[in-house]
């Protein structure tokens, strides 16, 4: 087609380096694009729910991770099909947005695009199917803000916080201690939320981890852990009732950023200068001393002498604090992060209770604990495990766990997770089919089916039969009038995902199902695929 | 293409791979127990050791590793299959964290996962293995922590316990035959840190020659330097300045600086002033009165002549491990800046003697009778490096159980006794549950019980028996039976003395379990296309 003829039957090029391109149109660039898309929803869809597989991820470099978060699995699969591409950004943008359910959305793209295929082959026009799903969208919206639930967060020492919390972390490898690690990610949480305000500063809540013990020895730590040690190994490893000094200034002669030369052209220069160069750093110490604190952070390094000095005027010291830990300690200690030393004044000190240096295992690691800061808004979640694999898991799924609480302090609605929320929707959705009277209906109708594709996919993944589950408590919704009926992954014998507390956030599930459908509509504009040949 | 005939989308890079289900399940397992499989041998007294030869151009048989240490061996591998970089993984975790135990921790998790195999051949869902071992490793933890005795640290059965489980870990090394020797060796140095954990105050000093017997503990601290030509050999009641700073001229550290002359005059004049600045320097150190000055990094000849001729003893370039070592013995602080004379009595460290020694060929410094007598240092002699090496990292792998053992306390027998233990409480703990997990508590049970099994298999004895026989004994109630190796029957652990320290095995169950969790869990083996290196 990039080539055609004129009215004199001359040929005339429309598309140049047609030889060097690839050019898929029409119905085959949306089964492409679809099949593609598939192809990584269905890689999903076993991590799915409580009993969800993990994917092993192997790097360029070699580097093995294994989790079950479904925006680590994509972005590090190394995808280069362009619409498969859409729905790793998909992922992503859920976890930027909300933090979970990742995996979830992508396997509801999935479903949807599987719909999407079998309309296109009834001969339905792309446009009306989008059309068709966006309508839907917007019912199962509706109805998921009719059957949230407002929850007191409060209530009985947190606990709807902590069973969302351990909804989120059901799924990972760390199920087993869900309770203990979804209380610390509570206590975290709360540690550092502004209740009034409803909301939640992430940046305060520090992850750290340590390889050695296991899960179990996960703890939170009511104050900052910086991976550094002091700098000299003679200091003190105590102090308590610190006065924070926090420098990002090194401890070294000042070195101007005008370019600049000093010539030195007899003895008498030399020698002065030298003197200059000792009384730096006597006045460096004593400024930061004079000011009365009693260690000193500093961003930057420290020169030899400088560092003797310190220790000569009991001045413990830490140096190459990292930047993000300097702001973290700022924020919990209230210091004031100070930029030349003659700016330092006794009010810009940082207090915190006690920082103390804690080792860890026969390799003599050592760390700096922070306690007791003067505006305790900050904490670390130390997470200790067997391996470097697992203490990465448990690292995403803690940030994952985090999300969710947070989620709940800014918005305390709720919906049911098992599937239940999905199926409601569907049903709602299936109802609304009817009074469409156009082409629209059958979109409408199988965006319900979609829905629907989660449950189901949960139950195959817990080991139930799928189809019998799922029409089980579909019946048992539109019987009882209950959209709280799910599946029952853990066999705990009641599909009542209330007696069941499986929490999950109305934002979540509402971006999911937007998310979702928007992608999809994106994908089924796509007509005409250009891309190099060699791509 | 798919089963519809539907040609699939290239998604993912062009090298790059993906196995699903059962495939991405068998290379797991066929990874896994192959590293569980290369390191068993290694197990039990009777283990065997492992060359490791490296390879590349011009290293050919240069630098061989002898070993037996189940963490040197894994962490000197190359392997790609990602299962079996897990089990590499934890190991190198056991070593950091307890320091022995490293080539149980691989070979437990192996032997889950064969189980494992075994299990999900039989059609049983991997989450219901992994809940069932979930529950069997709760079970087995909290009988290991009941069989645990724990004494106090001053007592002397503590002292005894300390000894049996270093000569319990030694007994699978090579030094094996002087296990008694060393294990008072190791228990002596470990005792003088009192009840700290740094490991960094036991220096280890290796030096060819002799033979392992003639390797000794010495409470003074030994410098591996020699003191500088002209200097007194033998000083008693040192005084020592423990230094970091430049001696060899002091650059200038003012950014930007540049000296620029016109004459030869002025280049004499500043190279006196150069001069000067430095004999400042060390008339400022004299003024502390020393009569020993240890520096880190050089010392030029002038600097280093009017020290001397101070009656100074000068050590240079000592090693910043060293450093530390020297001012922790003797209670010196490692100077940089010399402003503070009246300050002498707390920076000044003492000792009462220091002397230049020969150890085989080599002279080095020793420091005897220091303030702070936490330091000591281990002389290890042997006929050859590679056997050096070894030894070195057998009295690590003990004095990091001890300190383990001195930090916890908590102690059980060995002999493949709490494995047993462990296994007896799982397989009782089976009966109880229902459904399908309690196949995989059973399996559980089996794979601890391997471990005694791959140790009577070294030994070469009739390992079917033999823990046969083991488990009886238990059940009969006489709870602390264990494999007697020396002659390969079952005895009284506590008649032969062979006990371990808890919280080695503790942490090796711990990490087995996660990691055999970790790989049971996994459906999906997605690799990216490896990274191009220009060769060069």
């Amino acid at each position: 087609m990039s080539l055609a003829f004129d009215d004199y039957g001359r040929p005339y090029i429309i598309l140049r380096e047609q030889g060097s391109k690839k050019r898929m149109k029409g119905l085959e660039a949306y089964k492409s694009n679809i099949l593609a898309a598939k192809a990584i929803a269905n890689t999903l869809s076993s991590s799915l729910g409580p009993k969800g597989m993990d994917k092993m991820l192997v790097s360029a470099d070699g580097d093995v991770s294994v989790t079950n978060d479904g925006a680590t699995i994509v972005e590090k699969m190394e995808i280069q099909h362009p619409t498969a591409k859409l729905l790793v950004e998909l992922s992503q943008s859920q976890d930027a947005e909300i933090g979970d359910g990742t995996t979830g959305v992508v396997v509801l793209a999935g479903k949807l695009l599987e719909q999407a295929l079998t309309l296109l082959d009834k001969g339905i026009h792309p446009l009306k199917i989008s059309d068709g799903f966006d309508r839907a969208c917007d019912v199962a919206i509706k109805h998921l803000d009719q059957i949230a639930e407002e929850i007191d967060i409060q209530q009985n020492d947190h606990e709807a916080l902590i069973q969302a919390a351990c909804t989120a972390l059901g799924s990972k490898v760390v199920s087993k201690r869900k309770r203990e690690l979804g209380k610390i990610a509570v206590t975290a949480v709360l540690d550092v939320a502004d209740l009034t305000r409803k909301d939640v500063n992430l940046d305060l809540i520090k992850i750290q981890t340590k390889t050695g013990g296991s899960v179990e020895d996960t703890r939170l730590i009511s104050g900052i852990l910086i991976d550094k040690d002091m700098s000299h190994p003679q200091m003190k490893k105590e102090v308590t009732d610190a006065k924070i000094c926090l420098l990002t200034c090194p401890f070294e002669p000042p070195k101007p950023k005008t370019k600049h030369n000093i010539n030195i052209s007899n003895a008498e220069d030399y020698k002065k200068l030298y003197q200059q160069e000792q009384q730096y750093f006597v006045d460096m110490v004593k400024l930061v001393k004079n000011s009365g604190a009693n260690i000193a952070l500093c961003q930057w390094g420290f020169d030899d002498e400088a560092n003797h000095l310190l220790l000569q005027n009991e001045l413990p010291a830490v140096r190459w604090v990292s930047g993000t830990d300097v702001e973290l300690i700022a924020m919990a200690t209230g210091a004031r992060i100070i930029p030349r030393f003659q700016e330092i004044t006794p009010q810009k000190l940082g207090k915190a209770g006690s920082i103390r240096e804690v080792q860890f295992g026969t390799s003599n690691e050592r760390m700096l604990v922070i306690e007791n800061c003067q505006c305790t808004k900050a904490v670390t979640i130390l997470i200790r495990g067997g391996s470097q694999m697992i203490v990465d898991e448990a690292k995403r799924s803690i940030h994952d766990a985090i999300c969710v609480i947070r989620n709940l302090i800014k918005d305390n609605r709720i919906v049911y997770g098992g599937g239940s929320a999905e199926l409601a929707c569907a049903l709602q959705v299936l109802q609304y089919a009817d009074e469409v009277s156009s082409v629209e209906q059958y979109a409408v109708r199988s965006f319900a089916d979609a829905l629907e594709g989660i449950p189901n996919c949960l139950a195959d993944n817990c080991g139930l039969n799928p189809i019998t589950s799922v029409a089980q408590a579909k019946s048992r919704q539109l019987a009882e009038k209950n959209p709280r009926i799910g599946i029952d992954c853990m066999e705990l014998g009641t599909s009542d995902m209330k007696e069941q507390k499986i929490y999950e956030t109305l934002s979540s599930k509402k971006q999911q199902i937007q998310l979702a459908t928007q992608v999809v509509k994106m994908i089924l504009k796509i007509d005409d695929v250009i891309a190099p040949d060699d791509y | 293409m798919d089963i519809v005939g539907n040609v699939l989308p290239q998604v993912l890079k062009d090298e790059a791979t993906e196995d699903k289900g059962e495939m991405a399940r068998l290379q797991s397992f066929v990874g896994a127990i192959a590293v569980a499989d290369l390191v068993k041998t290694t197990l039990g007294p009777k283990g065997m050791d492992k060359i490791l030869k490296p390879t590349g151009p011009g290293q050919e048989m240069t630098h061989i590793t002898v070993t037996n240490d189940g963490a040197t061996i894994l962490k000197s591998m190359y392997v790609e299959n990602p299962a079996a970089k897990i089990l590499i993984e934890i190991s190198k975790t056991q070593d950091e964290e307890v320091g022995d135990g490293t080539t149980t921790v691989a070979v437990l998790a192996g032997e889950l996962l064969r189980e494992g195999e075994k299990l999900i051949q039989k059609r049983i869902h991997p989450q219901q293995v992994i809940a069932g071992w979930r529950i069997a490793r709760d079970v087995a933890l909290k009988r290991l922590r009941d069989i645990s005795t724990e004494n106090d640290i001053e007592s002397q059965e503590f002292h005894n316990d300390l000894i049996k489980i270093a000569k319990t870990t030694l007994s699978s090394k090579l030094i094996t035959t002087d296990r008694d020797y060393f294990a008072d060796l190791c228990v002596k140095a470990v005792l003088r840190l009192k009840g700290s954990s740094n490991l960094d105050y036991i220096q280890i000093i290796k030096i060819p020659g002799g033979t392992i017997r003639d390797s000794y503990l010495d409470d003074g601290f030994i410098l591996k330097k020699q003191i500088t030509i002209g200097c007194k050999r033998r000083i008693e009641n040192a005084k020592i300045l423990v230094a970091n700073t430049a001696m060899d001229y002091d650059k200038i550290k003012i950014y930007g600086t540049k000296v620029k002359v016109n004459s030869m005059d002025k280049v004499a004049e500043i190279e006196a002033a150069e001069k000067e600045k430095m004999k400042h320097k060390v008339d400022k150190i004299l003024q502390y009165q020393p009569t020993v000055f240890v520096n880190r990094q050089l010392i030029y000849n002038y600097p280093e002549q009017l020290l001397a001729d101070a009656g100074i003893t000068v050590i240079e370039h000592a090693d910043f491990e060293g450093m530390e070592r020297v001012a922790a013995a003797t209670g010196a602080e490692i100077l940089s800046t010399f402003d503070a004379p009246e300050r002498r009595d707390q920076i000044l460290g003492n000792c009462e003697l220091i002397e230049e020694i020969m150890i085989g060929e080599e002279k080095m410094i020793k420091f005897s009778g220091c303030k702070k007598n936490e330091a000591c240092t281990i002389v290890l002699r042997g006929s050859s490096i590679h056997i050096l090496d070894e030894v070195d990292r057998s009295i690590h792998d003990v004095l990091c159980v001890l300190i383990t053992t001195v930090k916890n306390r908590r102690v059980v027998w060995g002999g493949g006794n709490s494995e047993m233990q462990m296994a007896a409480a799982c397989d009782e703990e089976a009966k109880r549950v229902q459904g399908k997990q309690a196949l995989a508590i059973e399996a559980y049970a089996r794979a601890l019980r391997q471990l005694p099994t791959i140790i009577c298999d070294n030994g070469g004895y009739d390992s079917a028996e033999l823990v046969q026989n083991f488990k009886v004994e238990l059940e009969k109630g006489n709870l602390s039976y264990g494999l007697n190796m020396n002659d390969g029957s079952i005895g009284d652990m506590k008649e032969l003395g062979v006990k371990e320290c808890m919280r080695v095995k503790e942490q090796a169950l711990l990490a087995a379990s996660e990691a055999a969790e970790l790989i049971m869990r996994v459906d999906d083996i997605v690799k990216c296309a490896p990274r191009k290196r220009e060769r060069a």
